[in-house]
């Protein structure tokens, strides 16, 4: 294992996972709000933001994916080391992070089950930059309407066709968070 | 004149005071220490490690000593404790099959190898006071006892299993789920049925027993075994690759032989019922194989009698005597606000029942 | 100091429940199980609401609980000095500085802004428990969108009393979707549940955590020829002479004489500052001069 997979943790876990959950709540609960997180220092090409995400929500109880350029031996033994969770096959994940382009099928991911919509995956997608503009958003969380670079429409499109099944998407670079859970209708 | 109710705070801490001073009692009377209660009242300190699920006498004795003897609030603060450490990680599944029996009794058998052990019991004392306690005489010259067997003690349900009489349980490879870690998922299944009965309420898997014995859900229950003893606990640690023993601990284990009839695809056998506790818990062994049997029906092709022991959602959702005392007790919390809308609801169909049948109303 | 972690709960934990509190506002109205741990006080005070407040706490953060509008009843009070204890938190009575509120049976009349969270805690989160005691008959129900027993019970209370006769704990419907409980609250505060606040539901002997995000569509169940109504005691409060906030009926004297004053402390007290007054107060005023 290479010493840079040991190092990155947060400095002061209980209060950072604490700061950085507020991020990601806010990013969740009102999409296309773009929010700050920060704290971990992940391996590259890993960003701050989602190795942050990673520190505050995986642990051995949830299988992470890796796909495209994240899936380094470095990553790997990062996850591994600082959370605990095992590194799966997308069906069985519980988080994935990929480009938008490595995560392609989507209909690889689990959506939930009738009767446990939640048993579903949630996409970390790591984008070049993140803009309040490009596609327009509604619902949940939205008070009118919101705007967000989205990397396509139609995938979401169909994704909220699902609904109450279906994906949730963080997106991140650099340090910031934005997100899409199932409910939002997303619209050119 | 109208003063909002204040001063929370001070009410609270001058409560704790004075439970503290209650929990106390007459001072001039000696302060029980926690062996006094680890050693003398043993089988409460039994049932506290039970139900609140950790195994460690003198924490379950403080336990009993702070809450007056109340062993549900004892359970409560266990369990409340409990939460708090760090898994280092899971034991070995236990042998029972090693257990220096204390006591180890059958019903099914005269005789088997290993043989019947009356053990420290109550079975077959006269329940009449002995006045000699409350003089706090000197202690009893020492009860001549055999050392409990060190070699392993074969069960006897597996003597039936040679001759195919009894139903095989299949061993499984799989970790059980724990019910402290995961939320209780409904249909369960049977290492969970067994996890939950093992830390339920003592008097609610006994009455639950008991119903099954007068014909809710009836299935007679002989006790093929019941044992009690000390057993090894081995935990296997990841840097050296094999388990080493990390302590011992006393559990009652029972099984039951129960009837049955046989199906279109079994011929008759017997089946069996099970129960492990922590510490000398045998009413507690005992209740819950009735109640595992009971809870069995489906897997066993029996039919479903309505009985509320073979109801597998109501069982578990009421045995735990933590989360029912809470719900229970909390209902002397203010509920005004809630209270004040029935208020409300009440007076306006009154009302309006007055307007629509004014005649009726006059007539009576 | 304190030996625990920060708020309590230890990382492994807070890491569940934060999981199902995404998931939760992922599925607005949907019941997320999670794996509650037992408390430091009983099931069936709060220990849902503790959970989820101890994961979404910050140490930045401004924390005020109520208990039935009021800051000063005493489990109110031992959750505020809960969190003092073990997460070194600013507490305060004022639901304007407060960044994190958690509830029991209320939402404050001072509406909600979108940088402050809503905690509630539930006793029973499925709204459909009392139509139906099995959970895996209920899972079933809203999996499949089956709704109907409940609209059953409510068209049988107006055939029996000409109105819907449920007054608090009135169930909605979230986004179309799932029927929630929206907890105790009296059904006056149904409305505000379409919020600029995040509102987090914890219900911990149940297991279960639901959420509602900011401006999620809430409706409240009723039928074309019978609305829901919001309704409240025809009074306006005693101290601070509001007309449009819920109202605890208050016994005065052995003769049973009523008054009436607002549940929310901290509304009330804020409205008598600014110089509002009730019918009684002028006379309280009088009583003190």
């Amino acid at each position: 294992m290479q010493v840079q997979a040991l190092e990155g943790a947060f400095a002061n876990a209980p209060i950072e996972n604490a700061v950085a959950f507020r991020a990601a709540m806010n990013a969740l609960a009102r999409p296309g709000q773009i929010e700050k997180i920060s704290g971990a220092k992940p391996p590259a090409p890993l960003s701050v933001a989602a190795g942050s995400l990673i520190l505050m929500l995986c642990d051995s109880e949830t299988p992470v994916s890796l796909s495209g350029p994240f899936e380094t031996a470095v990553i790997r033994d990062w996850i591994i080391f600082h959370t605990g969770a095992q590194i799966v096959t997308p069906d069985k994940a519980v988080f994935a992070i990929g480009t938008w382009q490595s995560l392609a099928p989507l209909s690889q991911f689990a959506i939930g089950t009738a009767q446990y919509p939640d048993r579903s995956a949630t996409l970390i997608v790591e984008c070049d930059e993140l803009k309040p503009q490009g596609a327009t958003l509604t619902g949940p969380g939205i008070k009118d309407a919101a705007q967000l670079s989205l990397p396509e429409t139609q995938s979401f499109q169909d994704n909220a066709k699902l609904f109450p099944l279906g994906l949730d998407f963080f997106f991140t670079t650099g340090t910031q968070v934005a997100a899409l859970p199932r409910t939002t209708k997303v619209d050119h | 004149m109208y003063v909002a109710v204040k001063g929370g705070e001070r009410a609270i801490d001058n409560a704790h005071a004075w439970l503290a001073e209650e929990r106390r009692g007459d001072t001039s009377i000696a302060e029980l220490s926690i062996e006094q209660i680890r050693e003398q009242l043993s089988l409460a300190v039994n049932r506290v490690m039970a139900e609140g699920s950790l195994y460690d006498p003198d924490l379950a004795a403080l336990a009993i000593k702070q809450s007056r003897g109340d062993l549900i609030e004892a359970i409560f603060l266990i369990r409340a404790y409990r939460t708090t450490l760090p898994r280092f990680g899971s034991s070995e599944p236990v042998k029972t099959e090693e257990m220096a029996c204390d006591r180890r009794i059958s019903a099914t058998f005269k005789d088997a190898p290993g043989g019947q052990v009356l053990g420290p019991t109550f079975d077959y004392t006269h329940r009449l006071l002995d006045f000699k306690l409350a003089a706090e005489s000197d202690p009893q010259a020492d009860a001549e006892t055999a050392k409990p067997r060190r070699e392993p003690t074969p069960h006897i349900m597996e003597f039936l299993n040679t001759e195919g009489l009894i139903q095989t349980e299949i061993a499984c490879e799989d970790t059980p789920p724990d019910l402290t870690r995961e939320p209780m998922e409904l249909p369960s299944n049977r290492a969970l049925r067994l996890q939950s009965l093992a830390r339920g309420d003592e008097g609610f898997v006994l009455g639950m027993a008991y119903s099954t014995q007068r014909g809710y859900a009836r299935n007679h229950a002989f006790v093929g075994e019941l044992r009690i003893g000390a057993v090894p606990v081995e935990m296997e640690i990841a840097e050296l690759g094999f388990a080493i023993e990390i302590g011992e601990m006393t559990l009652t284990e029972c099984e039951t032989v129960n009837q049955f009839q046989g199906s279109k695809t079994e011929p008759p056998q017997f089946t069996r019922g099970y129960g492990l506790v922590f510490g000398q818990s045998e009413r507690k062994a005992i209740s819950v194989a009735l109640v595992d049997r009971a809870l069995r029906w489906k897997e066993l092709g029996e039919s479903d009698s309505g009985a509320a022991a073979q109801d597998e959602e109501f069982v578990l959702s009421h045995c735990d005597n933590i989360q029912a005392t809470g719900f229970l007790e909390h209902i002397k919390l203010p509920h005004y606000v809630d209270f004040q809308s029935e208020l409300e609801l009440v007076r306006k169909l009154r009302r309006e029942a007055a307007e629509t049948y004014p005649m009726q109303e006059a007539a009576e | 100091m304190t030996d625990y972690n920060f708020a309590y709960l230890d990382e492994q934990t807070k890491r569940m429940i934060r999981r199902a509190i995404l998931k939760g506002l992922a599925i607005p109205g949907y019941q997320v199980p999670f794996a509650s741990r037992e408390m430091p006080m009983p099931y069936g005070w709060g220990t849902g609401g503790v959970q989820v407040s101890a994961a979404t706490l910050t140490p930045d953060d401004t924390l005020k609980v109520i208990d039935q509008g009021a800051d000063d009843t005493t489990n109110a009070v031992s959750i505020r000095k809960f969190f003092e204890v073990t997460a070194g938190v600013t507490t305060t009575e004022n639901t304007t500085e407060a960044s994190v509120i958690q509830t029991r049976h209320r939402i404050p009349e001072a509406e909600l802004r979108d940088d402050q969270i809503l905690v509630y805690q539930v006793p029973i989160p499925e709204p459909l428990r009392f139509l139906e005691p099995r959970e895996t008959e209920t899972r079933k129900m809203h999996a499949l969108e089956e709704y109907g027993l409940m609209h059953v019970k409510l068209y049988e209370d107006i055939s029996q009393h000409g109105a819907i006769a449920t007054s608090y704990a009135y169930p909605v419907k979230v986004e179309g979707r799932y029927v929630m409980d929206p907890s105790p609250i009296p059904k006056f505060d149904n409305p505000k549940l379409e919020m600029s606040a995040i509102q987090l539901f914890g219900a911990g002997r149940e297991q279960r955590i639901y959420a509602l995000p900011p401006y999620t569509k809430v409706e409240s169940l009723d039928f074309e020829d019978y609305p829901f109504e919001a309704t409240k005691a025809d009074h306006a409060c005693d101290m601070c002479g509001a007309e449009n906030s819920y109202l605890d009926e208050v016994i005065m004297d052995d003769q049973g004489s009523r008054m009436f004053v607002c549940s929310d402390t901290d509304f009330c007290a804020g409205r008598q500052q600014a110089g509002h007054l009730g019918a009684l107060a002028a006379v309280n005023a009088e009583d003190a001069a």
